[in-house]
């Protein structure tokens, strides 16, 4: 018999019984609860007269739509206050362990988690947002769900679920110059496609991989889903073990030694056997730029901007019309060069202290661009404290960005915060889609070293060459 | 959960790829809007111009396909989000079934959550769908049949489709999946406690 992938490994010891037909129920050790998917899921909780059957296992935080302007209250973006009073009131009434708005732990959904300890190895972790699969970049199963299934999950403790196929992407060498995580998983979603991960479990491997600090990691896994895999995952070693040591939520003590044990084991066996596999030679790789409305379209950022004549068939010319229309760009010129109105650096993507250094190292000493509105939303009140302790705030504000309070912001705009209609805005989140931003909004997505450098030269730049 | 059976009806021929949830329902709109209301803004992006007029360019505008009951789509529909919101809309709309050759993951699993069905054909079938349905627009109808299974093109012919057994029961009956789960509460409980002893350090 083969031996066992890291995603087999953990899927297998959680399958509480086989429903027959490949579909098994699966526990979940996790889940988290944000304000726009959380308070919904445990009033239909109630609604259908059950109760959380575990709420120590479940977490929340709010983080979508709460504004992010400094001084803000409850109700700075009025839709968002009652989905933030009853997720007080629910968490409250049912015992669920609740990180406040401006409190320590609060923030974007997933840095928080892998930020306290909530997440770690070898669990199974959910939350109504697709964006779950960052957590994968510790090595648990996580993966975003719809409403019904975390209600599902809230009363059960269990979701009904088929098992994906296996992907292994592997990364082999060392970063060039300029190149950072998100520089990778672009890369690989424009060389792959948007669904090449669809049905599939990811397990992202090799040389560079292995490298990377876990912030890193989840930068790659949060993008999983851009690819269409609804979770990313890298097996836990040395680097994560160091990285969750100490944290709130995670083992102690002889609890902890126990623990490492039995995480060490987790990793795919070397006779695993994956339905597919991608590898990317990292000499290839530059930073990366999206052109369009997809997160496969994507360009090196010395690159030229696509002609649909060229596309490799009928119904992707067709897309890559409709993205340069309503992008607004030209087939065949540079990508570098265009004009951009606003930068946002923030998001589950990239928000987290790495992020806001690497940003912050291009900023040091400049000064943005005075037509571009640029704004920094740290991922947590813990990301903020710790910025704000190096100097990064004072940093960025002496380089005209706007520094703010930790949220999704701009990256959802499910909080009011949206890029104009028709501007166009260098982002360091997850989706160019169309509106993504806000309605009529132009993204483009890159890496918070590019997006930096996009605010100071006040268009498109190569971080290489600023 | 709304039972499916069949539908016949006219099918939209919106063929494009990648059409994320974020398309199919703008966020705001689950913010502060009731479920069973998000029916009219769905794909408004698409739909309506920046002034806020319908945009007559948009397939979706068209007379014959204003209410239409099945929606043609390239790969990967319902990518992105995890909204389920993307679901009620499309139902909201009145889409009972939706034909294209791949769905995002979560999208897939939501549709049986609420008895939306997402059937896969390969795009030449969709295309041949859509070919037949804009030959007479309005007047070509498209049968999506769970119990047999088969999609009944505009000029008759059958074509079969893959469905798992257990979402296809699942639809026919409208069944509650937490109820069904609830009969396994001891299995449930007796593995909480095997892995309270194994795995000590998940349980807080």
């Amino acid at each position: 018999m083969p031996g066992k992938t890291l995603f087999d490994k953990i899927w297998d010891s959680h399958v509480v019984a086989d429903l027959g037909g490949g579909v098994v129920l699966l526990h979940i050790d996790r889940h988290l609860l944000h304000d726009l998917s959380g308070s919904g899921a445990l009033k239909e909780v109630e609604a259908k007269g059950y109760v959380p059957a575990q709420p120590q296992l479940a977490f929340a935080t709010p983080d979508h739509a709460i504004s992010t302007r400094a001084g803000r209250t409850d109700d700075t973006f009025p839709a968002g206050g009652p989905l933030l009073r009853g997720l007080r009131q629910r968490t409250s009434k049912y015992g669920i362990r609740l990180f406040d708005m401006g409190q320590d732990g609060n923030g974007i959904v997933h840095v928080v988690g892998p930020e306290l300890g909530i997440t770690l190895p070898g669990t199974t972790l959910i939350c109504g947002d697709s964006h779950t699969c960052t957590h994968g970049g510790l090595g648990a199963l996580a993966f975003g769900v719809g409403s019904s299934e975390l209600v599902h999950a809230l009363a059960t403790q269990t979701l009904v679920q088929r098992k994906p196929k296996r992907l292994r992407v592997s990364f082999e060498g060392k970063l060039p110059k300029g190149v950072t995580p998100k520089d990778m998983i672009l890369h690989v979603i424009g060389e792959i496609g948007a669904a090449a991960g669809t049905g599939h479990a990811v397990e992202y491997a090799g040389s560079a991989i292995r490298a990377l600090p876990v912030e890193g990691r989840l930068t790659i896994c949060n993008l999983s889903i851009e690819m269409g895999a609804r979770t990313g995952m890298v097996a836990p070693d040395d680097t994560t073990f160091q990285y969750l040591a100490g944290r709130d939520f995670a083992p102690k003590g002889a609890l902890w030694d126990r623990a490492v044990e039995h995480w060490r084991t987790l990793g795919s066996d070397a006779d695993a056997r994956f339905d597919r596999e991608h590898t990317v030679d990292m000499a290839r790789v530059v930073p990366q730029i999206t052109w369009g409305t997809s997160p496969e379209h994507v360009v090196a950022v010395d690159g030229l901007i696509p002609d649909p004549a060229r596309a490799p068939d009928e119904n992707r010319r067709k897309a890559w019309e409709a993205a340069l229309a309503y992008q607004g760009l030209e087939p065949g010129k540079p990508i570098a060069g265009t004009r951009v109105d606003w930068v946002f650096i923030g998001s589950c993507t990239n928000s987290r202290i790495s992020d806001l250094r690497a940003a912050a190292e291009v900023a040091r000493g400049r000064q943005r661009a005075a037509h571009v509105n640029a704004w920094v939303v740290p991922g947590s009140e813990r990301v903020k404290r710790e910025a704000e302790a190096e100097g990064l705030d004072k940093v960025f504000t002496a380089a005209g960005f706007e520094w703010r309070e930790p949220g999704c912001s701009m990256c959802v705009a499910s909080n009011g915060e949206t890029v104009p209609r028709g501007q166009r805005s260098v982002s360091t989140s997850n989706r160019n889609f169309v509106g993504r931003q806000g309605p009529g909004a132009r993204t483009h997505l890159a890496s918070p070293a590019m997006a930096a450098a996009a605010a100071i030269r006040g268009a498109i730049a190569d971080v290489r060459t600023l | 959960m709304e039972k499916f059976t069949k539908v016949t009806g006219v099918a939209a021929p919106l063929m494009r790829q990648n059409v994320d949830t974020d398309l199919i329902i703008r966020i705001e709109r689950l913010v502060g809007t009731d479920r069973s209301d998000l029916g009219p803004h769905c794909f408004e992006q698409l739909r309506l111009k920046a002034d806020g007029t319908a945009d007559p360019a948009c397939v979706l505008n068209h007379a014959a396909y204003r209410d239409a009951p099945i929606l043609l789509a390239a790969e990967n529909f319902g990518c992105g989000s995890s909204r389920e919101g993307a679901v009620w809309a499309l139902m909201g709309a009145g889409v009972k079934a939706v034909i294209a050759p791949s769905y995002g993951d979560i999208f897939f699993n939501n549709c049986f959550q609420n008895g939306l069905l997402p059937v896969a054909l390969p795009i030449a079938e969709v295309e041949r769908l859509a070919e037949e349905t804009r030959a007479s627009p309005g007047n070509a109808r498209v049968t999506v049949d769970l119990e047999e299974h088969v999609v009944v093109s505009p000029t008759g012919r059958r074509i079969a489709f893959e469905i798992e057994g257990r979402r296809r029961d699942a639809l026919l009956q409208g069944l509650d999946d937490i109820a069904l789960t609830l009969k396994h509460a001891e299995t449930i409980a007796g593995w909480q406690n095997a892995d309270r002893a194994q795995r000590p350090w998940v349980w807080l």
